[in-house]
């Protein structure tokens, strides 16, 4: 008989890898049960895993940090075996912003439309209307990312900026009514505004990050310990779910699967697009390929670096406004557990990288890493301002950051 | 104390109003629609935020109260390591509290636990209701299979349901199931 374990999800499609874990049998033959919850807000997302009526949950990687040092809640310790996915979101703008800094159908470079974004800011600032941002949750990945390239374009983000919660169904309706000038959303939620001809897509999060931190498989930490065994069965069932939606024989199916009513209820055509990073930037234009757009499985992309987690406990400091704290910076490193995924994934033949931590953005070309299991070869991985992320000194790096 | 529901669903949110306004010492406002969210709690200044789970808006005011942790009246998720069975019952019934700061937990109980029993009792009515409905719709296919058999095989629509039945004993099905069958068949032989 498999055992019940239970997967809250926000519909988006990088919760793709429980969804299909589910649906290919993979779960089930690692003698698992899922049944899948789905939520329309983090936040009860969150709640339903902190007061048991889920086991584990897809979740925004930042919150999993958020709620373990108790970020606007009584702090709970969460756990995070498996990375869900790195980026798959985009920054789309209303028209005139997009037509002003960028060019129409074709993504930006960061850094330039960064500087022409900068003109405007000033501009809407100095006329008391300054712009305004939505991203999906305080804790989001979609907010650090945005605040990432803002400050690093000299944009002050809440000086310069306004940045405010919008939640994904509501993003294109936002836009077209003018509440927010820009978004950062993961798909299908840009697409839906492109085709609504609200938006157009300026900037995708890989360009800012190229192997941004996503969306995480978070569980309390004391139900990781109770479940322990079903948790290293249920990575190895996501891990088979990730090599299964990478292929390209697969994508039609996968989407078909995704698009259904109990799960994204969303539109095939634009949940296909993002799965095969192929992403209509403007109305009526041809869709443009983006590489890495949304990155899985491949470079043990799952694979919960200790060095994520602590980048973004650095992002949480900056943003939150607090000082660096030693005994806080361990607890949030240890939020990331790459010995429960080492230890469901060893003598599977799936590659495992020799250390745990590693210095984020610091390869420009590929490199052949060590691995305690099969090879691994990471490629770029750069911050688009080419700064890297040096674990072993977090307050450095807080101090080097604009 | 005043008491702001933020719920989409109408009828429900009329419930719990009802229900609320019993309580002695309570005014209850009722916020349908997204927009201007914010700025509507801003102005009635609520004691206590009531919002179901399923409420996309959910994100919203949590950021909204963080911030305004800041602020003169700090409003905290209903929270109370103390009091988990509450909290465990709300998500069960599917509703989420914001609670002003300070506010006596004595003073927040019955309050949601009113709203926790009116949840409850709305999610069986629509249950009920979501069952009526496919009763319904099992009736209209169970017609429309006798009406094929009538047609295509000259019973009588006695005969006819007592066709279906015997099918649906023999292969330990329902009647409906059998009757869902039998016009999805008919479609495909008659290719529409």
């Amino acid at each position: 008989m498999p055992v019940p374990l239970t997967i809250g999800f926000v519909p988006l499609v990088d919760a793709c890898l429980p969804i299909l874990a589910h649906e290919h049998g993979f779960a089930e033959e690692e003698g698992l049960s899922l049944r899948l919850v789905r939520d329309l807000s983090w936040a009860s997302v969150l709640d339903r895993l902190l007061y048991g009526h889920s086991d584990a949950a897809h979740m925004i990687a930042p919150l999993t940090i958020a709620t373990t040092l108790g970020r606007g809640r009584p702090a709970q310790p969460l756990a995070v075996p498996f990375v869900l996915g790195l980026n798959g979101n985009a920054i789309t703008m209303r028209r005139e912003l997009a037509g002003a800094i960028a060019t129409p159908g074709q993504l930006g470079d960061p850094l330039r439309v960064g500087a022409a974004l900068r003109e405007i800011a000033a501009q809407r600032r100095a006329a008391g209307a300054p712009l305004r941002f939505g991203v999906v949750h305080r804790y989001s990945s979609h907010n650090y990312m945005l605040r990432y390239w803002l400050a690093a374009s000299g944009i002050q983000p809440d000086r310069d900026v306004e940045i405010t919660t919008v939640p994904p169904p509501f993003c294109a309706d936002a836009l077209e009514q003018g509440e927010v000038d820009a978004i950062c959303v993961g798909e299908p939620w840009n697409s839906v505004a492109v085709e609504r001809g609200v938006g157009e897509i300026v900037l995708a999060s890989a360009q800012i990050w190229r192997r941004g931190v996503e969306k995480v498989l978070a569980l309390r930490e004391s139900r990781l310990d109770e479940r322990r065994g079903d948790v290293e069965a249920l990575i190895r069932a996501l891990i088979r779910a990730g090599k299964h939606f990478v292929d390209p024989e697969n994508h039609a199916a996968n989407a078909a699967i995704l698009a259904r009513a109990e799960y994204l209820d969303g539109n095939i055509a634009l949940i296909g697009r993002a799965i095969a990073d192929r992403m209509l930037l403007v109305r009526g234009s041809e869709p443009v390929h983006y590489p890495d757009f949304m990155f899985q499985y491949r470079e043990a992309a799952n694979f919960p670096w200790v060095s994520q987690a602590e980048w973004l406990y650095t992002q949480l400091l900056r943003w939150d406004g607090l000082a660096f704290d030693p005994a806080q910076a361990a607890a949030a490193a240890h939020v990331f557990r790459p010995d429960v995924y080492r230890a469901a994934l060893i003598g599977s033949g799936e590659p495992l990288p020799g250390a745990s931590s590693k210095v984020e953005g610091s390869l420009d070309r590929p490199l052949a890493v060590g691995a305690q299991q099969g090879a691994i070869t990471l490629a770029s991985n750069r911050f688009f301002d080419g700064r890297a992320f040096d674990p072993s000194d977090l307050a450095g790096y807080l101090a080097s950051l604009p | 104390m005043r008491v702001v529901i933020v719920d989409e669903t109408a009828s429900r949110a009329a419930i719990i109003r009802e229900g609320l306004a019993a309580i002695a010492g309570c005014e209850v406002f009722v916020i349908g629609n997204r927009h201007g969210l914010i700025a509507q709690i801003g102005e009635i200044a609520p004691d206590i935020v009531l919002i179901d789970l399923g409420n996309p808006s959910r994100d919203v005011l949590e950021e909204y109260f963080a911030v305004s942790r800041a602020l003169a009246r700090p409003i905290a998720m209903f929270v109370d390591e103390s009091d988990a069975e509450t909290i465990a019952a709300s998500v069960e019934a599917g509703v989420s509290a914001y609670v002003v700061d300070g506010l006596a937990a004595n003073r927040i109980r019955p309050l949601l636990d009113l709203a926790i029993g009116r949840f409850n009792a709305f999610a069986r009515l629509q249950k009920d209701l979501d069952a009526a409905k496919g009763q319904l719709a099992e009736r209209a296919m169970v017609d429309r299979a006798k009406r094929i058999l009538m047609d295509d095989r000259g019973l009588s629509e006695p005969q006819a349901y007592a066709e279906l039945r015997k099918t649906a004993m023999n292969r330990n099905r329902r009647i409906a199931e059998i009757a869902e069958a039998l016009v999805t068949a008919h479609q495909l032989m008659k290719g529409n």
